[in-house]
């Protein structure tokens, strides 16, 4: 009983705040309604027992990639009215995705109700004794391990590309000497000396 | 305590598990706020005592209830929102901090089994609910509407990003040595650790530099001094808590403390052997476990404290350079060598 009020709850949520997010006039209240979507989304994947990816969600979008979000959103003068303006433009476009998804639903349940599941054809079953992060271990590093790897090549490549595209050299920097900042002492920076009265420091 | 209200009580069994964790989650937050309260209190005191001050000392008996007539006070206090303040983020704001300072300690082991919630991704869910801490900071700072507490919302957000790469990639480590993200499971791990009858991570030579560079991080993470630059009142008056007032404010230090606090407990639990007695000597196992983790947290504090009242505040760029120049690498590469010394030891890794 608790477990449907928790998934109704939550799936009234992550829809609710899915639509404001889209349909909400302020940019900011538009990113923190995506997180709010995220976060109910994450409690949806504890109860299907997906801990594991649930945390992973909770910490990679709504942790770092939604905080960079609201940061540039924050920094951002959008106008309202013209964005208002886009969503005639791709309407078209954007009607042509939800039938697609629509489409991609229908198929999916007609194919599961065309008979019962059966568990010996599925790719590698795990052991539901196993908790979830030591099942995916096992899958990600023995079975999965060159396309794991791979997907990591790839993300180290797309970092890199980053790094190329968007840093530019610039001369005539003064750049900050880390190491000569922290070997300075004060008798290298500062020197006692005792004027005579009436006379200015002779430097 | 939910077989508890199944059997005797009789209720059937959905709500007796709802009325046994709505009294869990009671028994944890009530006595944290008493606890905020006195270790606010605590601090100032510690704090007095390095400036050779007396610190609070007119309310109640040595100043004891210094911190419940503060809190009198702005309880009493008009809540003011600004004009051009965004209002429901403005006062959303304060609750998030609050609310993400309280969640973590549904999964902090007090004792043997005496947890809230013992989940299997403990660690992770403590990153996650952490990560979550930064969208009070910038919320207030962007719905105040106001200069300098915008500043300070970013600096913030800055700030908390970067360290808590640092503070994955301890934990990591940690991780690896226990073998579980369990915090009860890690608690345990530490037990006797390299048989040297002393029950922390923290005296392993490989995870001692772990440790201090999660208590750095740590107080990069919950803005204490002498990382508070989100709060530098020379440069931002008081960063984004400049706009709050009365009640609104007091969550924001309520949930500042609560952070400390909890920080203080994962230093404890991680690397210090948590609820376990520090030496393995049956004699101290008969003290309750609670006892040796609150006097471990109290250690912590006063150091939290010691930290605050001598080291002066860095510099931004100095901040940003620790965390990713320093931390950041030093993290990753001990997580490369924690794993080759496990790979070498051949541990059997559990699975």
């Amino acid at each position: 009983m608790i477990q449907a009020i928790a998934f109704y709850l939550f799936a009234i949520i992550v829809i609710g705040s899915g639509a404001m997010t889209i349909s909400s006039r302020n940019p900011v209240h538009s990113v923190m309604w995506l997180i709010l979507a995220f976060f109910n989304a994450a409690g949806l994947m504890v109860l299907v027992g997906a801990e594991f990816i649930a945390m992973l969600l909770v910490i990679v979008y709504v942790g770092a990639v939604a905080v960079l979000f609201l940061f540039v959103v924050m920094m951002l003068d959008i106008e309202v009215a013209q964005l208002r303006a886009g969503i005639a433009r791709y309407a078209a476009l954007g009607l042509a995705l939800a039938a697609g998804l629509l489409i991609e639903i229908v198929i999916g349940i007609k194919a599961w109700s065309a008979g019962t599941l059966q568990v010996s054809r599925r790719l590698a079953p795990t052991d539901t004794a196993v908790p979830n992060i030591q099942a995916m271990g096992q899958l990600l590093y023995t079975r999965y391990l060159f396309v794991f790897e791979a997907a990591g090549f790839v993300l180290l490549v797309a970092m890199i590309g980053a790094i190329v595209l968007t840093h530019r050299q610039r001369g005539g920097v003064r750049g900050q000497n880390i190491s000569r900042q922290n070997a300075r002492r004060p008798e290298d920076a500062t020197r006692n000396v005792q004027p005579p009265v009436g006379q200015g420091v002779q430097l | 305590m939910t077989d508890f209200f199944n059997t005797t009580v009789g209720m059937s069994y959905g709500w007796a598990w709802f009325v046994a964790t709505i009294i869990g989650i009671l028994v944890i937050a009530l006595p944290l706020m008493l606890a905020v309260a006195m270790i606010i209190y605590a601090d100032r005191k510690i704090w007095a005592a390095m400036a050779l001050r007396r610190g609070p000392n007119v309310v109640g008996p040595f100043g004891l209830l210094q911190s419940f007539a503060d809190g009198l006070k702005v309880f009493l206090q008009e809540t003011i929102v600004p004009a051009a303040a965004n209002r429901g983020l403005f006062l959303l704001a304060p609750i998030i901090t609050f609310t993400v300072a309280l969640i973590v300690w549904a999964v902090v082991p007090f004792g043997a089994g005496v947890v809230l919630a013992d989940i299997n991704v403990g660690l992770l869910y403590v990153l996650a609910a952490s990560s979550l801490g930064v969208y009070g900071v910038i919320l207030s700072g962007w719905a105040s509407n106001s200069k300098y507490p915008f500043y300070s919302a970013l600096r913030a957000a800055a700030q908390m990003v970067s360290y808590e790469v640092a503070i994955g990639f301890i934990l990591i480590s940690v991780v690896m040595w226990a073998g579980t993200f369990n915090l009860s499971g890690i608690v345990m791990a530490q037990q006797s650790t390299l048989n040297l009858h002393i029950n922390a991570f923290g005296i392993n030579p490989l995870l001692f530099p772990m440790a201090v560079m999660f208590f750095i991080s740590s107080l990069a993470e919950t803005q204490r001094a002498p990382f508070d630059l989100t709060e530098a009142e020379s440069e931002l008056v008081a960063g984004y808590q400049t706009e709050y007032s009365s009640m609104s404010f007091a969550l924001f230090w309520l949930g500042e403390y609560a952070n400390v606090l909890l920080m203080c407990a994962l230093n404890a639990t991680l690397f210090w052997g948590g609820w376990l007695p520090p030496i393995d000597w049956a004699p101290l196992y008969y003290v309750p476990g609670i006892i040796w983790l609150f006097a471990k947290m109290l250690f912590f504090f006063f150091v939290f404290s010691w930290v605050k009242a001598t080291v002066p505040r860095y510099r931004y760029d100095q901040l940003m350079r620790l965390g990713w120049k320093v931390f950041l690498p030093l993290s990753l590469f001990w997580v490369f060598l924690v794993s080759g010394v496990l790979m070498l030891m051949r541990v059997p890794v559990a699975g």
